[in-house]
């Protein structure tokens, strides 16, 4: 069941666009906001405001890189991985991760508190490695400012 | 030496609210371009002024305008800022949306007025959160001011805009994909042509832009075409926002002259290679650029000295190759990458990259043979321009194709020596 | 018309289409996979590329793909340029890295596009190192088999599946190289064409699961060409045999019929032919045992078929040829139609219409190009499927239109429908309940089958003043009837559509004014009539009186002979008239080939073959005249074409002995001299002494295998194959391996194309007539048209009665069909029964959803659950025709509703 105030926000989704199918991203984004991610009850549920069936959105769903259709923890680290991560040494970053929290990308801790994504480049090149949790950029990591930021999620 | 883009954004100042914009004489050219050109004559002066498209493809914008059919004044039309900045090494774009988003918006209004567009769009990735913020913000405040909504200054000219923000995927940023991410679709590319100026967003005539393409709009209209191409150094117009990341002192972004030299970028504003680098090789305008070469130092950056050499200007952010990277490995997170973000829509791309992607890692895992060159090789001539749906395989093939030319002795030493010569060296402790 | 240079020579080609059809059509062989000549060009697998010169001096080229190019006065391609082919074979290597090297035990292996365009480009080896993906598999229904690890990614079923035909559970998931098709979860593929993805699919991963049950190789499997006994629309099909048993039906390409496609009952519907219910000897009930052999059959026989009280009762379902042979036997004036007086009226109606020359009666091919299509009484999902999918790609013509003007081809599938989005063209719809098709009309009334034909007369007159306009009429049906007016008036190309399923004759005479006053001399409006079964046409057009009269014409009880061919009366009217019908003859012969409920109250029982084991000709909805012909010589050799029963009867009726029964003379032509209505009829296909360069047609491909073994169990040396002595077609391997007339195309198959690929080889043009024209003689003749004389007797307005209902009858693709529902995976996606009723009704009788009621029409109870619909008009109950037991109803019936007491 969608809530009220997803409702909501949809419906203003939808008054924006000639399609109504055409705000079935936003509506993706909306549910996913509230929940953490996209079950498939909440697909189906959003899919049947959306007139479209579970197939038509799942196939755009499925098609994205950040709409979550497994459960997540509680907060995301999206670790840059790509060129210039690359060559100013985002492998070690990982590899503290992986000592630190005992996760592979992909993985989700098993206290929820952290899932682990690799992303594609997070446009701060010049200032690689970086990496965003949640909603917060940090650029030029060491291991030790990491060891300081992971604190602060909980 | 003018910096007509950025000279009102520093990296430690706030953005540029409204008030901040029209203190500094922002909005004047929706003024003037509203009350004194028609929208063929906005057209007329960005083409002269030969400002070529930002996003990397450097088409001539005003022509590109010009396609969109203007008989039907009750033809619905759109107009599309693509901010989805995902090519690897690029974070220009960041700068202006973040620095100052009523550049982008004015540049916006002037251009959806040339081509009569009465909506638009800025499709923004999602990782740019703070931009996200700051954008809401100046269209609040433009539509607060009249400059955006119904009857702009009087103008009978309506414009709506909206701020989209993707769910990340690079073929986003592909404009044609951008359209079908907009209408809430899988972002797979459209067939060209028929061109989005003809059969765009919802089927209607739509003109994509860069951010950096649109913010250069409003200085056109305030100074004029002979300014804007005075501006450039050799045959390119107007200004370049120039980046370089990797092993440098001072990695950065700076907006000089169109065709600025390679030396001049990486040895005078990003500060040299730090000490026990060397210089191998850059990609000069993203990850879906050939390499260039110490030889090629003094190659101007604008769209025909880099062509000239065998690569491309893309989007002018740089990254550098030094002595302690791999080459193989660079290339392989390259084609890592690509092969991820293909959309999976035509055979090449899908099952070519992730077979680059295989024989490179085996490459670097030491597993690699000499029939793996070769394979890599005809990778690079069947992934190329026509042969795929769209650009992005083609542009995976670029730092690949030169990596090979240039770099093949690295490759050879990995399959001599059954292993990656940097494997010790990426385990050392030279990277902090 | 325009010159192209491919390899330097020159070629005369059609201007505006793309490349790669053009070079199909020229014979080139050129690989592809995600074109599709009904689907278009999206580009998506890069397989076509050629070489595109700039002009004759370019000798460098690019590679461009042919299936996006549109054809232009003077190019130069090239076709084996080196570069071009490397490309080609490249695309396979790519497609190949992860695609299972399982050939052997793949449903496709045999007739694979893959396998086919892989040693086309001649990709032969393996250098890809690397373990391949895997996928899982999903359940889809009893239909389709998912094998996803075979996928090559082409796109083609979804957009088949989706853009095609409108279905919404099959799509494209994930991206990059892990591109997956299939549901959201697993589940049953709810589409009606779902089958058609098995001949889409250009490799193994959507596949016929009934074919799977006695899987056989194409190359191994007899086959003959044939047309569907399911509906009216009579599509082609293909139908194989193996061991005397029928394994698989696929499509028949027809250019003017049924095209590309086929639906899903018609695919799967072929079980009852292998069905343990079929009648496998003559049985007289009066002796024992009941079973008895050909000549105490006879000699049983020949009392009752002499009997100058003799009727025959002819069938809807049975060939021309068995009908009229069964006429032959009886006399003319003794045989009647097996269908209600009501039917037969409605079927006399329609003829009446198209004879009176103000109608054109559309081929499935031409409604494609309607451009306002007005559909009324008729649910065309369930009653004539294929219509459906044609209807679909007519209201998508004119946004399509609009994006040729822009310059968009119509062959540039995803430029075409980027440029439509969801806009359509003008579709409306009435009928009583919601359809399939209404989410694609402008408008749908749901009115009661009297207001529907109200609705239809009020257009009649506002097209033309001189036509009688409903009295009393509603304000708001006035303005929506004006609309449709307006829309029928302006369009170049208007459909109607109407028919017999809700047993209505009104609204067939308001389609019939409709007509009068839409269509000029010259422009004759369009009618498709939906009728009921694969013949009833033809039955129709042999103009004899109904069951009614039937039963009026017996006399007393005991000295009747009655003869029943293929046709289970309790189908056709109420139990209780039937019964009656049945206690009045003396000696009643059934032929059939399943038993039945008629068949049961035989005293003598004969075994008839089916389409699969008999040759015929049947006529359908459009007056076009099809044959079909025997697959195979059935083991059992009672399983005999009724005609050839009931000639011989007629010869032994004459005094013929046993010993020296001739072989049925030209019964068509027979026919034709008797009924020059059937004028054409002779010619629809080849006569049996036809032959090119003095060869028979074969039903089995050349690689056929295993003849000389597989009958080793029986006897070791190989039997002489049957001899055909009805058709140009032979029962081996050997005959003429080139391009057969269209009716006689066994299989398609071409040198290098052993999938149903092939058919490009066989047409004209891609997309077009199969060469030499394709199947079929339109019997219609070209009447001019009689004065404008209009129908006058208008129904009322519907009103309920208290207490009182109008029941209904509701088809249903699956379920509503008496032969298919033998299929197991048919009778699984039957509904379960249930009476439809308006929520007004259910309010003031306080009846809830699935509730059960009964339902009572003419004395007979029926318990059903309600299903409770807002748009049904009140005092009106649907129930699905002939689904559980629902038969035996005379129609239109009034029905007492109540609820039932827990
Ligand atoms: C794979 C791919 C990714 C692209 N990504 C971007 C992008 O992130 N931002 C952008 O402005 N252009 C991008 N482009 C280029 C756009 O397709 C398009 O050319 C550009 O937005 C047009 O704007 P311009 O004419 O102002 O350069 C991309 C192109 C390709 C092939
Ligand atoms: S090259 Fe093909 S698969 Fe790759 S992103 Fe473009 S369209 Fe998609
Ligand atoms: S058939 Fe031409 S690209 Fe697929």
């Amino acid at each position: 069941m969608l809530s009220a105030k997803e409702i909501k926000k949809l419906d203003h989704e939808i008054a924006l666009v000639p399609i109504r199918k055409s705000a079935c991203i936003e509506a993706l984004k909306i549910v996913q906001q509230q929940r953490g991610w996209v079950s498939d009850e909440s697909l189906r549920d959003i899919a049947e405001y959306m007139e479209m069936s579970a197939e038509e959105l799942d196939s755009v769903a499925t098609f994205y890189n950040l709409i979550f259709r497994k459960p997540v923890g509680r907060n995301i680290i999206l670790l840059c991985d790509s060129i210039s991560c690359y060559v100013m040494g985002y492998k070690k970053i990982y590899q503290h991760l992986q000592n630190r929290l005992h996760i592979k990308f992909g993985e989700t801790t098993a206290d929820a508190r952290f899932t682990l994504l690799p992303n594609a480049c997070l446009g701060c090149c010049d200032h690689a490695p970086a990496l965003m949790i949640n909603n917060d950029l940090y650029r030029d990591l060491t291991n030790d400012s990491l060891d300081e930021i992971l604190e602060e999620y909980k | 030496m003018e910096r007509p883009l950025t000279q009102h954004i520093s990296a430690n100042h706030p953005w540029l609210n409204l008030k901040d914009y029209t203190a500094v004489g922002g909005y004047q050219a929706v003024h003037r371009a509203l009350k004194s050109f028609t929208p063929q004559e906005i057209t007329k002066t960005v083409q002269d002024s030969e400002l070529r498209g930002r996003g990397g493809a450097g088409f001539n914008t005003g022509m590109k305008w010009s396609f969109v059919p203007m008989d039907d004044a009750t033809q619905t039309k759109y107009l599309i800022a693509n901010a989805d900045e995902m090519e690897p090494g690029t974070f220009k774009d960041r700068l202006l949306l973040e620095g100052n988003p009523h550049q982008l918006i004015e540049g916006m209004i002037v251009s959806a007025y040339a081509i009569q567009a009465n909506t638009s769009y800025i499709f923004l990735r999602w990782a740019y959160k703070k931009a996200a913020r700051i954008i809401k913000e100046a269209i609040n405040e433009a539509y607060a001011a009249g400059y955006l909504g119904k009857n702009i200054l009087g103008s009978g000219f309506n414009l709506e805009m909206h701020l989209h923000t993707g769910v990340g995927r690079y073929i986003c940023g592909e404009e044609t994909a951008l359209l079908n991410a907009l209408e809430g679709k899988r972002a797979t590319p459209r067939t060209k042509p028929p061109f989005p100026q003809v059969s765009g967003l919802f089927g209607k005539p739509t003109i994509v832009n860069n951010v950096e393409t649109l913010c250069n709009i409003p200085h056109i209209i305030n100074n004029g075409a002979a300014w804007f191409k005075a501006l450039g150094l050799g045959a390119d117009a107007g200004t370049k926002l120039y980046g370089v990341s990797g092993q440098v002192n001072e990695p950065g972004l700076w907006e000089l002259p169109m065709g600025t030299t390679v030396r001049e970028l990486l040895e005078e504003h990003a500060g040299g290679m730090k000490p026990g680098f060397q210089f191998r090789g850059a990609l000069p305008g993203g990850a879906s650029t050939d390499f260039l070469v110490t030889e090629h130092l003094d190659v101007k950056m604008d769209y025909q000295s880099v062509a000239a050499v065998g690569s491309r200007l893309g989007t002018g952010t740089m990254i550098i190759l030094d002595d302690h990277t791999c080459p193989v490995g660079f290339i392989h997170n390259l084609e890592h990458f690509f092969a991820q973000e293909s959309c999976g829509w035509c055979t090449p791309c899908r099952e070519g990259l992730p077979w680059t992607e295989k024989i490179l890692l085996s490459l670097e895992n030491g597993q690699g043979r000499l029939e793996d060159l070769e394979l890599l090789e005809t990778h690079t001539k069947h992934l190329g321009p026509g042969s795929t749906f769209c650009a992005l395989a083609p542009g995976a093939m670029e730092p690949l194709q030169s990596g090979l030319k240039y770099f093949r002795e690295d490759f050879e030493k990995h399959i001599h020596e059954k292993k990656c010569p940097w494997d010790e060296e990426r385990n050392g402790s030279h990277l902090h | 018309m325009a010159v192209i240079y491919i390899d330097h020579r020159a070629y005369e080609v059609k201007a505006g289409k793309n490349l790669l059809e053009s070079c199909l059509t020229l014979g080139f062989n050129l690989p592809y996979f995600c074109w599709h000549p009904a689907m278009g060009s999206v580009g998506a697998c890069r397989q076509c590329a050629v070489k595109i010169f700039k002009d004759k001096d370019d000798t460098q080229g690019r590679l461009m793909m042919s299936c996006m190019e549109a054809v232009k006065d003077n190019m130069y391609l090239s076709i084996s340029d080196p570069m071009a082919k490397a490309f080609r074979s490249q695309i396979i290597e790519w497609l190949m890295t992860n695609h299972p090297h399982d050939c052997a035990v793949c449903d496709e292996g045999g007739s694979c596009h893959l396998q086919d365009m892989t040693v086309m480009t001649g990709h032969a080896y393996r250098r890809f190192q690397y373990p391949k993906r895997t996928y899982k598999n999903q359940y889809l229904g009893p239909f389709i088999n998912h094998e996803m690890n075979r996928c090559i990614q082409c796109y083609r079923c979804v957009r088949f599946y989706k853009d095609y035909a409108g279905g919404k559970d099959l799509d494209a998931f994930a991206a990059h190289d892990h591109i997956y098709f299939g549901r959201a979860n697993d589940g049953v593929l709810e589409n009606e064409f779902s089958g058609n993805l098995a001949e889409v699919c250009p490799t193994g991963v959507f596949t016929d699961k009934s074919l799977k049950e006695h899987y056989t190789r194409k190359w191994d499997m007899t086959m003959a060409p044939s047309i569907c006994q399911h509906c009216s629309l009579g599509c082609n099909i293909i139908a194989g045999e193996r061991y005397g048993e029928l394994r698989q039906i696929t499509n028949r390409y027809n250019g003017e019929v049924n095209g590309y496609f086929i639906c899903d009952k018609g695919r799967f519907g072929y079980e009852f032919v292998n069905s343990m219910n079929r009648i496998q000897q003559p049985i007289i009930r009066s002796k024992i045992p009941e079973a008895v052999d050909k000549n105490t059959l006879y000699n049983h026989l020949k009392a009752a078929i002499s009997n100058r009280n003799i009727i025959g009762i002819g069938s809807p379902r049975a060939s021309l040829e068995s009908n009229f042979a069964l006429m032959q036997l009886v006399g003319k004036e003794n045989f009647y139609q097996g269908i209600s007086e009501r039917d037969a009226q409605l079927m006399q109606t329609i003829l009446h219409t198209i004879n009176s020359g103000h109608v054109h009666t559309p081929s499935l091919k031409e409604t494609e190009s309607a451009d306002a299509i007005f559909i009324l009484g008729e649910d065309l999902t369930n009653a004539a499927p294929l219509l459906a999918l044609t209807v679909r790609q007519a209201v998508q013509r004119r946004p399509f239109e609009k994006a040729q003007e822009i310059g968009i081809p119509s062959w540039h599938d995803a430029a075409r429908r980027e440029f439509a989005q969801e806009k359509k063209g003008p579709l409306f719809i009435a009928y009583p309940t919601k359809t399939k098709l209404d989410a694609l009309a402008d408008n749908c009334q749901h009115l009661s089958p009297d207001d529907i034909a109200r609705l239809g007369f009020a257009i009649a007159n506002l097209l033309n003043d001189t036509a009688p306009a409903p009295q009393e009429i509603d304000e708001d049906v006035l303005k929506i009837a004006q609309h449709i007016a307006n829309t029928l008036k302006r369009a170049e190309k208007p459909l109607i559509i109407c028919g017999t399923s809700l047993h209505n004759e009104a609204i067939l005479k308001a389609v019939a004014n409709i007509a009068v006053s839409l269509g000029s001399e010259d422009k004759k409006a369009s009618v498709f009539y939906v009728v009921e079964e694969c013949n009833s046409m033809g039955l129709a057009m042999m103009q004899a009186p109904s069951l009614e009269q039937a039963r009026a014409a017996l006399k007393m009880k005991e000295a009747n002979t009655v003869i029943i061919l293929e046709n289970d009366l309790y189908r056709r009217d109420a139990k209780a008239t039937i019964d009656h019908l049945f206690e009045q003859c003396g000696e009643l012969i059934v032929l059939d080939h399943l038993h039945n409920a008629t068949s049961n109250q035989a005293t003598v029982l004969i075994p008839a073959a089916t389409f699969a084991e008999a040759a015929g000709t049947l006529v359908n909805n459009e007056g076009r005249a099809q044959c079909f012909f025997q697959v195979f010589r059935p083991k059992n050799e009672n399983f005999r074409e009724s005609w050839r029963w009931l000639d011989e009867f007629r010869q032994f009726k004459k005094g013929a002995s046993l010993e020296d029964l001739n072989e049925p003379g030209d019964l068509m032509a027979e026919l034709v001299t008797l009924m020059p209505q059937f004028k054409g009829a002779e010619e629809a296909a080849p006569s049996a002494d036809f032959r090119i360069a003095g060869q028979k047609i074969p039903r089995e491909p050349h690689r056929y295998s295993g003849r000389t073994a597989m009958l080793a169990n029986i006897q070791v040396s190989e039997p002489k194959p049957p001899e055909d002595s009805d058709s140009p077609l032979s029962y081996t391997m050997e005959g003429y391996r080139g391009i057969p007339p269209a009716p006689l195309t066994p299989f398609f198959w071409s040198p290098g194309w052993n999938s149903v690929q092939s058919v490009n080889k066989y047409q004209e043009e891609i997309g077009g007539a199969i060469r030499g024209g394709d199947t079929g003689k339109r019997l219609f003749q070209k009447v001019s048209a009689v004065e404008k004389i209009f129908f006058d007797d208008i129904p009322t307005a519907y009103q309920a009665l208290p207490g009182e209902w109008l029941v209904i009858p509701l088809q249903h693709i699956f379920g509503s069909e008496e032969l298919s529902i033998y299929t197991h995976g048919i009778a699984e996606r039957t509904p379960h029964p249930y009476a439809v009723i308006s929520r007004q009704d259910a309010e003031d009788l306080n009846i809830n959803e699935n509730q059960s009621i009964r339902v009572t029409i003419a004395e007979q109870d029926y318990e059903l659950p309600a299903t409770i619909r807002n748009e049904l008009p009140s005092g009106l109950v649907g129930i699905p025709d002939h689904v559980s037991g629902l038969s035996g109803i005379s129609w239109p019936a009034k029905g007492i509703l109540k609820t039932i007491a827990s």
